[in-house]
């Protein structure tokens, strides 16, 4: 739908301009798409669709769950080219490198083609890489080897699961793979029996790939290096929309196609996603480096996240992709918060910081707000998808979300610290006193991101407006599947009674 | 009758006389500008075979009393062999006269295994294929030696021979006890007997034949001759080496599994996964230690000889569809990555270390970017071409029930993926005093451009072969 031009221009101040107004021009038509959105219509919107090679169709499109994270990709972009204005080595390959990423991150969430979707999930590991790798920090080799291993690791396996689908459904469609019902008989594969059969299996697979990428623990363990090597583009985009990706997926391929198997492993997700909140902000509390701290947090959020979508409840659900958009909104601030600082004092540690709110007035008020939004304060947008999360999974699971709240403490106990050693006590450290405030152009990054935690924090439903139809549709789609399947086995099993009455 | 049979070799006589006409014509005058008249005029014949092929002058069916055939099959794989063996041709040019190799008989021995090649892609009996086969190697063993004053060169042509002779042993020892147990050498004869019979005398040949040809696929682990030719022999040996025999092998091997051996599908399915599960573990295992860009794509052509060689074991339609549309993109990518060695090679030992790569984004910034496209490509990433190619392969597989294959396979192509990232890596990430320098003519850049534009270019619908590719597949099952 939307792809970035390359350009050619060798004047730095053009390239820069160049990629500004395409980021901008792309947010000002997704805008048109916002509008012209139909809130009442289930299926995709806008599709168009054209034939690619053999079985494979280049089929793109949009609906209520996927549009929400076009918009945050769109209206991002932007401000990742302004984060990034100070670059100054190779600024023509840096501002291809996210443009080219911008394109693959607006496929993915827009493909209704599977192996289209696999082909913008995988090919975005390539820039990222080349984004780590050059202008990353001083480990930055290993971290973007490990970052790019790690996840193509995962995402292959996703790669038979969704040819075995394909080999069995006989369309690569996803709209027709939502119709198919995978069968769910017990299968036995090297002597175990596997209880939901094939659908276990593939939801594994499809697992595997979006685990790593959200990430869950255990399988988090590429992120803080990969954050803290990032250039502050990179770690915003990675933080803000790279990992959306692994919830979008949850919800588009291992809640829509694989309900079954879904139910089945709802005990084992939540158990990981509590691990998840409570280890990594424990790990969080004693960070030494900002980004890594961040990091951390991120994981803790991402534990609501999954959280929220396999508690398999409409609030829920609805609570986790809004957690998502709000995640993706204050990470990217706090993120480019860090590379604010890391610009002036080339330093991201925060024994290094203290009293900087004497020379930084208006940072330490906007870092404030971010906090508290990280937080999950009431009136920010992150206490709306937290709550939204816990208030479904509370439902159906009760004792999980117990054990999650106390993750919600921790938050609050690893962030303030973090705020207060950077911001309060006296300004000693030499290198901090000449500090400047905030430059126009990081204030135009960050009004953007204000604006935005404090109206979602304060008008949620218009986030709501556009997730709640396709939610339904995915929620009555998994009843349907559910109740069909279990028809079936029943009359399998009747039919196996009364084939033994007769003999 | 008889005249239909010499049309239907046509092409062959064509070559033979070219070649014997070339041979006396370079002997009888030894001059510099008779041996590059030689050279050229051999890359004509291979285009002009290349035209008699797409004229359809040469009927199709099958001649000699059912030991050689010509269907789209084979007609697909040899325009494949000329136009590919023509362009190493092209782009050994400055290689060869900068190794003062530029002689007649390199371009002679090249077409004279070309024309081995092209027996056995259409041979239809066990006799006929031995001979091709020979016929291929023997040049292959002189062109490895081709660098007479090079101690490794030597060695290398003499390790090939002594290797090469043995997996023809093989070979020829399994051909007859498959003639013992069946009573023919023709595949449709053979195929008849094995509806019939099915004894261990049968499994004991194909795994002789099998044998001798995983020499020649050089997939693991009859694999160790394959680095240290690739390192000994001279560079253009190398690219044709790596390239066009292979294809030629595996055609050759399809058509034996398919029409002779195809009622004994269980005999060989196992033998195959296994020998090409072994070849993308070990071949993607043992290139991340490389440290010599020739020796790492040895490597790297075993492991993708694995990933071929799955399509092969399906032993379906779609799987041969699979394998040649693989080979097809695997060969157009190796020419365009030799591209790039040939021409960093120089007469410094050391030029071809992956060292040398370092830091050359910011000397030839848009070579970079090609070759980078080149080897995502070969590592299998979307969305570049090689990514559709092992995707063919693997859907195959699975349609053929070998899930268990692909998910091993898949891991495997994940730790290939780190060796191609590494160069990636020195291309990009490294800084170096001396940056490298890449010199390269303009017909070998039009070359390596076709190359890296073919695999992004490529996907958005594969210009059409993907039709004559799968008519083609399935001409062999008829």
């Amino acid at each position: 739908m939307i792809f970035g031009n390359e350009h050619k221009s060798e004047s730095i101040q053009n390239i820069k301009i160049i990629a500004l107004v395409t980021t901008s021009a792309t947010f000002l038509i997704s805008l048109t798409c916002l509008f012209q959105f139909d809130f009442d219509l289930e299926g995709f919107q806008f599709l168009e669709d054209r034939k690619w090679v053999s079985t494979m169709r280049y089929k793109l499109g949009v609906d209520g769950i996927s549009l929400p994270f076009v918009m945050l990709t769109t209206f991002l972009m932007p401000l990742v080219i302004v984060a990034s204005w100070d670059i100054e080595y190779r600024v023509k390959d840096y501002m291809v490198a996210f443009l080219i990423l911008e394109s693959l991150m607006i496929g993915v969430f827009c493909a209704l083609d599977i192996i289209l979707f696999y082909i913008f999930f995988e090919a975005g590991l390539i820039p990222m890489f080349i984004i780590i790798g050059i202008w990353g920090g001083k480990d930055r080799i290993y971290a973007t080897f490990k970052f790019f291993l790690y996840t193509l690791l995962g995402s292959i396996l996703m790669l038979v699961a969704i040819i075995y689908l394909i080999n069995m459904v006989g369309s690569s469609d996803i709209e027709k793979l939502f119709q198919y019902i995978v069968p769910s008989n017990v299968v036995d594969v090297f002597g175990f029996s596997v209880s939901g059969g094939t659908q276990t299996l593939l939801w594994l697979a499809f697992f595997a790939s979006f685990a790593v990428k959200m990430p869950m623990w255990p399988f988090h363990t590429w992120l803080p290096d990969a954050h803290v090597q990032a250039p502050t583009g990179g770690s915003m985009v990675l933080a803000a929309i790279l990992l959306k990706m692994g919830g979008y997926g949850f919800i588009r391929f291992n809640l829509s196609i694989l309900p079954e198997a879904s139910i089945i492993m709802q005990d084992f997700i939540l158990f990981l996603s509590v691990i998840a909140i409570i280890y990594a902000s424990l790990v969080a509390l004693v960070q030494e480096d900002m980004k890594k701290l961040i990091a951390y947090s991120s994981v803790a959020h991402m534990g609501f996240v999954t959280m929220g979508i396999f508690s398999m409840d409409h609030h829920g659900i609805d609570g986790a992709i809004f957690q998502m958009i709000s995640h993706g909104i204050i990470s990217a601030a706090l993120f480019f918060g860090v590379g604010v600082m890391y610009v002036r004092t080339k330093t991201r540690l925060i024994s290094d910081y203290g009293g900087l709110v004497i020379r930084m007035p208006n940072f330490a008020l906007i870092l404030m707000i971010f906090t508290m939004a990280n937080i999950g304060l009431p009136g920010t947008s992150g206490f709306v998808g937290e709550f939204l999360s816990l208030l479904g999974a509370f439902k159906t699971k009760p004792w999980y979300v117990a054990f999650a709240l106390i993750g919600v403490i921790l938050s609050a106990a690893y962030a303030l610290p973090l705020y207060k050693k950077i911001m309060f006590g006296d300004l000693l450290k030499e290198n901090l006193k000449p500090l400047s405030d905030i430059s126009f152009a990081e204030k135009v990054v960050f009004i953007p991101l204000i604006i935005a935690t404090i109206a979602f924090g304060i008008f949620p439903y218009f986030i709501f407006e556009f997730t709640d139809t396709s939610v339904g549709a995915i929620l009555n789609n998994m009843e349907n599947a559910v109740i069909i399947s279990q028809t079936n086995i029943e009359e399998t099993i009747l039919k196996v009674f009364s084939s033994r009455e007769d003999g | 009758m008889y005249l239909q049979n010499f049309l239907a070799i046509g092409l062959e006589i064509y070559l033979v006389f070219y070649l014997l006409f070339a041979l006396s014509f370079g002997v009888f005058y030894q001059t510099e500008k008779v041996n590059r008249i030689i050279f050229f005029t051999s890359i004509c014949a291979l285009l002009i075979g290349t035209v008699i092929l797409l004229s359809s002058f040469v009927p199709s069916g099958n001649f000699f009393s059912g030991g050689f055939v010509n269907d789209s099959f084979s007609n697909l794989i040899k325009i494949i062999i000329l136009l590919i063996t023509s362009s190493t041709l092209i782009v050994s040019y400055r290689s060869l006269i900068s190794n003062k190799i530029m002689v007649f008989e390199f371009p002679i021995l090249i077409l004279c295994s070309t024309l081995g090649m092209l027996i056995m892609v259409s041979s239809n009996d066990l006799l006929i294929l031995f001979v091709g086969l020979e016929l291929q190697a023997l040049p292959l063993y002189v062109l490895s030696a081709f660098k007479r004053k090079s101690l490794r060169s030597s060695e290398a042509g003499l390790k090939f021979f002594v290797l090469g002779a043995l997996s023809s042993g093989l070979l020829l020892y399994g051909c007859s006890l498959i003639y013992g147990a069946t009573g023919s050498i023709k595949f449709i004869e053979i195929s008849n007997a094995l509806v019939i019979s099915n004894s261990w005398v049968l499994l004991l040949g194909l795994g002789f034949i099998l044998s001798g040809l995983a020499f020649k696929l050089s997939v693991v682990p009859f694999h160790m001759w394959v680095p240290d030719v690739y390192e000994g022999s001279p560079t253009p040996t190398t690219l044709f080496l790596a390239t066009v025999p292979k294809i030629a092998a595996l055609a050759m091997t399809c058509r034996l599994l398919t029409s002779g051996f195809d009622n004994f599908i269980n005999g060989w399915q196992q033998i195959l996964c296994i020998l090409a599960l072994f070849s993308i573990l070990f071949g993607s295992l043992a290139a991340i230690a490389q440290k010599n860009l020739k020796r790492l794509l040895a490597y790297s052509s075993i492991s993708h000889m694995g990933f071929a060689m799955i399509g092969l074991a399906t032993g379906t339609p779609e799987g041969i569809n699979a394998l040649v549309s693989y080979m097809i993109i695997y060969l157009i990518m190796t020419v365009g990555v030799f591209c790039v060695v040939l021409s960093m090679e120089n007469s410094d030992h050391n030029s071809l270390n992956i060292q040398g790569l370092l830091g050359l984004s910011e000397v030839k910034p848009n070579l970079a970017i090609l070759i980078t496209f080149l080897l995502c490509s070969m590592a299998g990433l979307p969305p570049f071409l090689g990514f559709f190619a092992k995707y063919y392969v693997f859907v195959a597989a699975v349609e053929a029930g070998l899930v268990g294959v692909v998910v091993l396979a898949v891991i495997g192509s994940v730790i290939g993926s780190f060796y191609y990232l590494r160069l990636v890596y020195f291309i990009y990430f490294g800084k170096s005093e001396s940056p490298p320098h890449i010199k390269m003519s303009n017909i070998e850049y039009y070359i390596f451009l076709f190359a890296s534009l073919f695999v992004i270019v490529g996907t958005f619908g594969f210009f059409g072969i993907e039709e004559v590719v799968s008519s083609a597949a399935k001409s062999l099952f008829r």
